[in-house]
């Protein structure tokens, strides 16, 4: 029995041992729930595919919260190898130039095999620059659709197989809806990045100049344009009819629409397993709707989500580490896993292509609309993502302008107009700070 | 005859009270003097990059609507937050002062929601009026109120003025309960001899030999708005909706924390430093001298 004892404490100090010699890969990352457990798997998988390294993932909290962790960090000389950053934060980390390592350059320096055309062009140009090198490494990334809750679409009279594609068609669903006795008809999440950001890429219309901000710093807003105006005079009018009742800046929205209060919700596609989950009534996921006197409309929309940034100032063998699990993310093996475990989209082509040719969407339908929303159309240089510096910021603003506007205060043009000059202030001052 | 320590050694007395400099220095005067460097610098999220830009982060913070408008809410909350939290407390431990069957089990009572945390507060109470599944909003959606504070402004303050009062009470409650009863007897029951009736007693008696209380009481509770309402906020509105709630503390730590702009963030820590400054010296200065009658 002590032999047995001593043998086995032998074996935990030899493991132990060999453990030490492992260069060590931190993750900071923001994932909960059935996410982190998945990312946890993933990093669990690739420690035993090698002995080289050990990828070491740490919640760091929400996104903000992670990223202002790692800045402090970085500036203690501290940082992770790995942050993963979301995507408003993507402007700030690019111009951090010496505070990361660009993925494209990582990937070169350790002869890792790395070819930028095999991701998924609505997901990498995000987080590509304007030279076409991909900076950070997108993990996951969602865009928003249109859900609608089918048993709400029965009761009011209305077709559940056929949900809105247009803002008119909407229109004449909510009012049916209304008039059946829906008390909330239409909710949404993520304000600003459905109804200003996606609005703008699935109309093919700027929401800023030099390409959204990826062709330079010098960008300005131009969310004030008469489509712009039109499309959040519409939502004011909804709220004051009754049709649209606002759900707050993030995912509230979702809870309303599961629990069977709201009828129909655009939010982020990712929120479509934990919709599944709770809700007690069929639903469909649809593409967002557009207006049809646009010209180009509908494009294609825009992803949300966030990136795996590599932090400066590890030593090299390290970053031989980091570009190794980089490329095992990126196995189409584990790319359509993630994407049907998730409702993330998969970041690369053979991935998708992987589970088109399953019977995954048959299935469960809805989980390919997100997919084939992005790829609607080849990105255009309005649609391919935006990049503005201090989003956090810049996205606070359009928001509180757009509530203004909902709650009655202002009218669309000149909340849109503030939105332009206050986020404009916003940008010039982070072009000063990013010489 | 004042009664003194005498340390013979000279070394001892600064030993004894270095700890207590050293977290001072540390933890006080050290970000201090952080946030007014900083406050002069325009610097990227990493601090890769940075430049002197003089006054420039306080002129812009002047000219910027939010900022203004944060210092309008800021007033306009600590206004609530004080007259309401003063005005409750002392309603309230006049009617605990006057009953004498059970007075203690009702001072306890009101005592409790002293001892919970701020950040809890603010969750209870953005549980119980929260827009789609908050029993209070039930109630009131059942009256006809449309109570929706994640849209309308007046509504998210009234519920951040709310949670805060409501922590706040017990703290003033004490005060006013034991100036209350370090009021004469004497005086009072002259009073009534003289045929004053319990309110006109109230007003000409009570109320100014309350004072000192009352002015000490002011300047903690404008103080406790300021800047211990962080946690209320943002576990219920987050400053929000467009900036409704948004005052100047809760502005610092969004622009410094999560917007990353440590120049703007450190300009207003400096502001909200001469602000904290100002009240203690009026703390010192008048409360001192004693309001008296």
């Amino acid at each position: 029995m002590i032999r047995k004892a001593l043998l086995a404490s032998l074996v935990t100090v030899a493991f132990a041992g060999a453990a030490q010699a492992q260069t060590e890969i931190a993750l900071w990352h923001s994932m909960t729930g059935a996410l982190g457990d998945k990312l946890n798997e993933y990093a669990t998988r690739f420690n035993q595919s090698q002995n080289a390294y050990k990828v070491v993932p740490v919640y760091k909290g929400s996104y903000p919260e992670s990223m202002t962790a790692a800045i402090a960090a970085f500036r203690a000389g501290n940082a992770p190898h790995i942050l993963q950053v979301f995507e408003v934060g993507t402007a700030t980390m690019m111009a951090a130039k010496g505070a990361v390592v660009p993925v494209y350059k990582l990937m070169k320096d350790a002869d890792e095999p790395f070819n930028p055309k095999a991701y998924m062009p609505a997901v990498a140009g995000y987080y590509t620059d304007y030279k076409g090198n991909m900076l950070s490494f997108p993990f996951n990334s969602s865009t928003p659709v249109f859900y609608v809750n089918k048993d709400a679409y029965k009761k009011a009279g209305l077709d559940p197989e056929k949900a809105p594609k247009t803002w008119k068609e909407f229109t004449a669903a909510a009012e049916k809806l209304k008039a059946a006795g829906q008390a909330c008809v239409y909710t949404t999440g993520w304000p600003s990045w459905v109804h200003i950001e996606n609005f703008s890429a699935w109309h093919n219309l700027p929401i800023g100049t030099k390409e959204n901000g990826i062709a330079g710093m010098d960008t300005q807003f131009t969310v004030n344009s008469p489509e712009h105006v039109r499309h959040i005079t519409m939502l004011a009018d909804y709220a004051k009819r009754g049709l649209f009742t606002y759900g707050g800046r993030r995912n509230e929205a979702e809870a309303k629409f599961f629990s069977g209060e709201c009828a129909m919700l655009t939010s982020s596609s990712a929120a479509q397993a934990n919709i599944k989950r709770n809700a007690k009534f069929p639903f469909s996921v649809n593409f967002l709707p557009y207006h049809d006197d646009i010209k180009g409309a509908p494009q294609n929309s825009i992803i949300g989500g966030a990136s795996f940034w590599v932090m400066s100032g590890k030593t090299n063998n390290s970053y031989k580490g980091v570009a190794k699990f980089l490329g095992f993310l990126s196995s189409p093996e584990l790319q359509a896993e993630w994407h049907t475990s998730t409702g993330y989209v998969p970041i690369t082509i053979a991935a998708a292509e992987r589970v088109g040719k399953t019977d995954f969407y048959q299935k469960n339908p809805g989980t390919d609309v997100s997919v084939r929303q992005l790829t609607n159309k080849a990105p255009t240089a309005n649609s391919k993502g935006l990049r503005f510096g201090n989003f956090v910021q810049g996205r606070e603003i359009i928001e509180e302008e757009i509530e203004a506007v909902l709650a009655g205060k202002k009218q669309a043009k000149p909340a849109l107009d503030d939105a332009v000059r206050r986020g404009n202030e916003i940008l010039r001052k982070f072009e000063a700070a990013n010489k | 005859m004042e009664k003194r320590v005498v340390f013979r050694s000279s070394w001892l007395p600064y030993l004894l009270v270095a700890p207590q400099i050293a977290i001072t220095v540390v933890f006080f005067f050290w970000p201090a003097f952080q946030a007014v460097f900083y406050s002069f610098f325009l610097q990227d999220a990493f601090g890769t990059q940075s430049q002197f830009v003089g006054l420039a982060n306080f002129a812009e913070l002047f000219r910027s609507e939010s900022y203004l408008n944060s210092i309008r809410v800021t007033a306009v909350f600590s206004t609530l937050v004080t007259v309401m939290g003063l005005a409750v407390a002392l309603a309230l431990a006049v009617a605990a002062d006057g009953i004498l069957r059970g007075a203690l089990a009702y001072k306890t009572l009101l005592i409790w929601p002293y001892a919970v945390a701020s950040a809890v507060a603010g969750v209870l109470f953005a549980f119980l009026f929260a827009p789609s599944v908050g029993i209070i909003s039930y109630v009131l959606r059942g009256m006809g109120v449309d109570w929706n504070w994640v849209l309308r402004g007046e509504q998210a303050m009234l519920l951040v003025v709310i949670a805060t009062v409501w922590k706040q009470i017990s703290y003033n409650f004490l005060f006013f309960l034991a100036g209350l009863q370090a009021i004469p007897r004497s005086l009072i029951e002259a009073a009534a001899i003289d045929g004053a009736g319990p309110v006109r007693r109230f007003w000409t008696i009570v109320f100014p030999l309350l004072s000192p209380t009352t002015f000490f009481l002011l300047v903690v509770n404008i103080v406790h708005a300021f800047f211990d309402t962080f946690g209320v906020i943002d576990a219920t509105t987050q400053g929000g909706p467009a900036g409704a709630t948004q005052i100047l503390v809760y502005k610092v730590y969004y622009d410094g924390v999560k917007a990353a702009d440590l120049g703007g963030s450190s300009a207003q820590s400096v502001v909200l430093m001469a602000i904290v400054i100002a009240l203690t010296v009026v703390q010192f200065r008048y409360i001192e001298r004693r309001v008296q009658y």
